[in-house]
């Protein structure tokens, strides 16, 4: 039994087709117990499908869900101790706030002194007290999108699924509940699997992130892995602005039309492409011709208040017939650049990451 | 092209006007105290006491109210079942398709053509059981036939007005079988379900070409009995019941308009 419970949800070679759409291609993964888990792609990558087969709303076409060691895959949606915050929302209109949050509870005959307990005790969590006899439509989207999650963790679920449950809100106060979701994830130590699109999100909630791509798993791994490692071009522009250089292998070090750059990790390829992060690239003070650094011009210097963002072209192709390869670097804000300024780059040889050559899925 | 048209405008209140004034005319006529002719000779309730003493009247009324409630009553549940299961089964997409349409059909056809498929359908049914003869039990069951499809459509408006996030948010709170039934799709869709009924049940009361092929000698209805009087001449008697049907009609309409307006909240 001890064993047993630490184990999380093991998805095993999940496929699901819609007519001639295949949304998921074979999808394996493992969500650890008491992680907060968050599925990214663009829209149509099959992630809300995999969350629909997950709390059981859907069936694969072929391939197994495990939870805590058995097999779930064919279990219902009222049979698995999984609960959803849906996207809508989805209140039931035509009850109060203490009666959507009691639903699950009732449905399954908790005695109800135990109900009223533990719903009160959830309305506290989630700062709903005062608002128990309110009906969804005379709440605000903020208060809506907490009820929905006061009536799934009342249940207690052995892993909570939210299907991005921030699309209703606006920006401001985004920014805001994904913060508290992050804490009350760490409150309640329950599982959390997350839904979005949005790579800002992904980043800011989660422990580990997947990020898919039609109907496939590309990366996994904790927000620093797959932002400053992506293990190919999809990932690293998925989660970010990057600068992909066409590059080839040359002895141990890797040349490009930029110059010669030692790397920190050696690419598997002969030819290829690296990725660098516009705010991992160095500015230094004199002109230096050593490899991993670039003489370049700048174009254009964005001022976007909390850095300065320069898109330049390398001195090395300035007289090139072609359009120049533009350089993105995002720097200081303090910094004092115009277009014209020549600089001097640094790549660092552990931020410059050999992506592999092609996706999965292409 | 946005100028204003006043000749739009006094077109659509002639159109209005004309709608009503034959409505209107017998609205006055019932109050007319005169048994002929068109001439205003005072006001009087007195045809309305001669409708309430008159005994084939009230039981064409009684009839009618029957037929009504027993109809509205089958045709809703019946109804409200073609919905749901044409709505939550995952039928193929043609097959789908074809249901649809055939939901809808019954609506556009021509009301004698059902009528006359009846009487064939009824004398076919008079060889099994003597039941089919007409009377009651057929008029009924003719009214059912075409009051199905209406209820079934708006029925089916509210479910895709409601979505299915609801019912599956149910189903993720361990809601199965009669409870999710009884406590969460019932209560959402009674609206629908209300207007469905209130709708059939107008059309039940109106209705004359059905019944006017289904009917028997014990379930003469108020429509079939105005048509037979005003064979026998004009009556301000007539007038004055075809004004209480109008009025009782107008009333059900405007109480299934409320209903299916009444709670529509959003469910996000």
């Amino acid at each position: 039994m001890t064993g047993q419970i630490e184990l999380g949800l093991f998805v095993a070679q999940v496929q699901k087709s819609f007519g001639s759409h295949k949304a998921l291609k074979g999808v394996d993964l493992e969500v650890r117990k008491g992680e907060f888990f968050t599925l990214l792609g663009p829209s149509g990558c099959g992630k809300t499908t995999l969350l629909r087969i997950i709390a059981g709303l859907e069936l694969p076409d072929s391939g197994h869900v495990f939870l805590g060691g058995r097999d779930i895959t064919r279990l219902p949606a009222a049979k698995r101790q999984v609960n959803t915050v849906f996207q809508s929302y989805a209140l039931f209109p035509h009850l109060n706030v203490f009666e959507n949050v009691a639903f699950g509870l009732k449905a399954r005959n908790v005695e109800p002194p135990e109900v009223r307990k533990r719903v009160v005790e959830n309305l506290e969590m989630l700062d709903l007290l005062g608002l128990e006899k309110r009906y969804p439509h005379q709440l605000s989207g903020g208060q809506k999108q907490r009820v929905a999650l006061a009536r799934a963790l009342v249940n207690n679920p052995d892993i909570l699924l939210l299907d991005e449950p921030m699309s209703a809100l606006d920006a401001r106060l985004r920014a805001q509940v994904q913060e508290d979701l992050r804490r009350l994830q760490r409150a309640v130590g329950q599982t959390f699997i997350l839904v979005t699109h949005d790579q800002d999100e992904a980043m800011v909630v989660s422990d580990r992130i997947a990020v898919m791509k039609d109907g496939l798993v590309e990366q996994v791994g904790d927000p620093r892995e797959v932002y400053s490692k992506p293990r190919n071009k999809f990932v690293a522009e998925f989660l970010g602005a990057a600068n992909i250089i066409q590059a080839r292998r040359d002895g141990g070090r890797v040349v490009t039309t930029l110059g010669s750059f030692d790397l920190s990790t050696a690419p598997q390829w002969d030819e290829g492409a690296l990725a660098i992060r516009p705010e991992h690239i160095l500015l230094g003070d004199a002109p230096q011709s050593d490899a991993n650094w670039v003489q370049a011009e700048v174009r254009e210097a964005i001022y976007r208040g909390q850095s300065l963002d320069l898109w330049l072209a390398a001195a090395s192709e300035r007289n090139d017939c072609l359009d120049p390869l533009r350089l993105r670097v995002r720097t200081h804000s303090k910094g004092r650049l115009a277009p014209g300024d020549q600089v001097s780059l640094f790549f660092p040889p552990e931020d410059l990451v050999a992506l592999e050559n092609r996706s999965l899925t292409e | 092209m946005n100028k204003k048209r006043p000749v739009v405008a006094v077109i659509a209140i002639f159109s209005l006007i004309f709608l009503y004034v034959p409505s209107l005319a017998v609205a006055i006529f019932s109050v007319n105290d005169a048994k002929y002719g068109f001439i205003w000779r005072g006001f009087t309730w007195k045809w309305y006491e001669r409708l309430l003493a008159n005994e084939a009247i009230l039981e064409a009324a009684l009839n009618s109210l029957l037929a009504a409630v027993v109809s509205t009553l089958i045709a809703t549940v019946l109804g409200t079942a073609l919905a749901l299961g044409l709505d939550r089964f995952p039928w193929p997409k043609r097959l789908h398709r074809a249901m649809d349409l055939l939901v809808h059909l019954p609506v556009v056809t021509p009301d004698i053509i059902l009528a006359a498929a009846l009487v064939l359908v009824f004398s076919l049914l008079r060889q099994v059981s003597s039941s089919f003869d007409m009377g009651m039990t057929t008029l009924i069951l003719g009214h059912v036939t075409f009051q199905i499809s209406f209820v079934t459509l708006v029925v089916r408006s509210r479910l895709a007005a409601l979505g299915r996030d609801i019912d599956e948010a149910a189903r993720d709170l361990y809601a199965t079988g009669s409870y999710l039934f009884l406590r969460v799709t019932l209560p959402l869709l009674l609206p629908g379900i209300l207007a469905g009924a209130m709708l059939a049940f107008t059309l039940s009361l109106d209705d004359f070409i059905i019944s006017f092929f289904a009917h028997g000698p014990d379930s003469v209805t108020l429509p079939i009995y105005i048509y037979s009087s005003l064979r026998r001449g004009l009556n301000p008697e007539i007038h004055a019941l075809s004004t209480l049907m109008m009025l009782a009609t107008v009333m059900l309409v405007i109480i299934a308009e409320r209903l299916s307006r009444f709670r529509r909240q959003d469910g996000a």
